[in-house]
């Protein structure tokens, strides 16, 4: 087997990046929105690691500020999510238009 | 000292994360969804080790798979998910994804096929004994705390979630 060098970890992190996009478009449910917005999250972290071992330790210090940021948007997510399911008993997000034109 | 990143645990652990993604985003129990979440977060934590980064590995285990994943489990609890079974998991744009993945796919390969000629050949020589000491001169050092305000700024970032998600989520009084 060949050589495992930086590519190949940015072609999984890209792998990762797809499939939490292809579950932000195409789900309904609101919970696993929010699980694939983290995943694609965690691409990026992977993506920033892989690079950190080419170009120094700064990519690791902004991998933290990601898991971090991660942390937040979980917590206000669901809130958001408690105060919705309270309002109008459904999960989905095409049931919430109000917006929409 | 061998050398941990062989061949064979980076397809290990990359399949396994690969594909406990697919289960996650494809299960119509969200319960499921979140533990095959868990499994991914796992298998990047390995990666991470392989990677040389052993403290962002910790953080992952005990932040993401720890703390982020049993949030999601305790807000499943609080709704209901016997009525997702009877209704349809999917809405109707599965080809805005379908050209969302096509373009994302033909930016990585132009991106492979350019730029990998245009990275360092060598990659650096990172001890992973003093890592955590590392990182922590990085963001706390007299002179090399280059990211000692970002720092602040992210506490006070997550000082305003947990605020604004007690809010969200308390009832009207």
């Amino acid at each position: 087997m060949l050589e495992i060098g930086i590519t190949h970890y940015l072609v999984v992190g890209a792998l990762l990046f797809v499939i939490g996009m292809v579950g932000v478009i195409t789900r309904r449910n609101v919970i696993i929105i929010f699980m694939s917005i983290e995943l694609m999250l965690n691409s990026v972290n992977l993506n920033l690691l892989a690079f950190s071992r080419l170009y120094g330790l700064h990519g690791q210090v902004f991998a933290l500020f990601i898991a971090a940021d991660a942390a937040a948007e979980a917590a206000v997510g669901l809130g958001i999510l408690i105060a919705f399911f309270r309002n109008r008993e459904t999960v989905n997000v095409d049931e919430v238009h109000l917006l929409k034109w | 000292m061998t050398p941990v990143a062989t061949p064979f645990f980076f397809y290990f652990l990359s399949g396994i994360a690969v594909l406990c993604a697919i289960i996650m985003v494809t299960k119509i129990n969200p319960v499921h969804s979140a533990l095959a979440l868990i499994v991914t977060l796992l298998a990047c934590a390995g990666l991470y080790l392989m990677l040389y980064a052993p403290f962002m590995a910790g953080v992952q285990i005990v932040l993401y798979a720890g703390g982020i994943l049993v949030m999601f489990l305790f807000v499943m609890m609080l709704v209901n998910i016997e009525s997702l079974y009877i209704e349809k998991m999917l809405n109707k744009q599965w080809i805005v994804a379908l050209a969302a993945t096509a373009m994302f796919a033909v930016m990585v390969i132009a991106g492979l096929l350019r730029g990998a000629k245009t990275l360092p050949q060598h990659v650096l020589d990172l001890p992973e004994q003093n890592n955590v000491q590392q990182i922590g001169l990085l963001l706390y050092g007299r002179d090399t705390g280059y990211y000692m305000f970002p720092f602040e700024i992210a506490s006070i970032l997550l000082l305003v979630a947990v605020v604004g998600a007690v809010v969200m989520a308390k009832r009207r009084v």
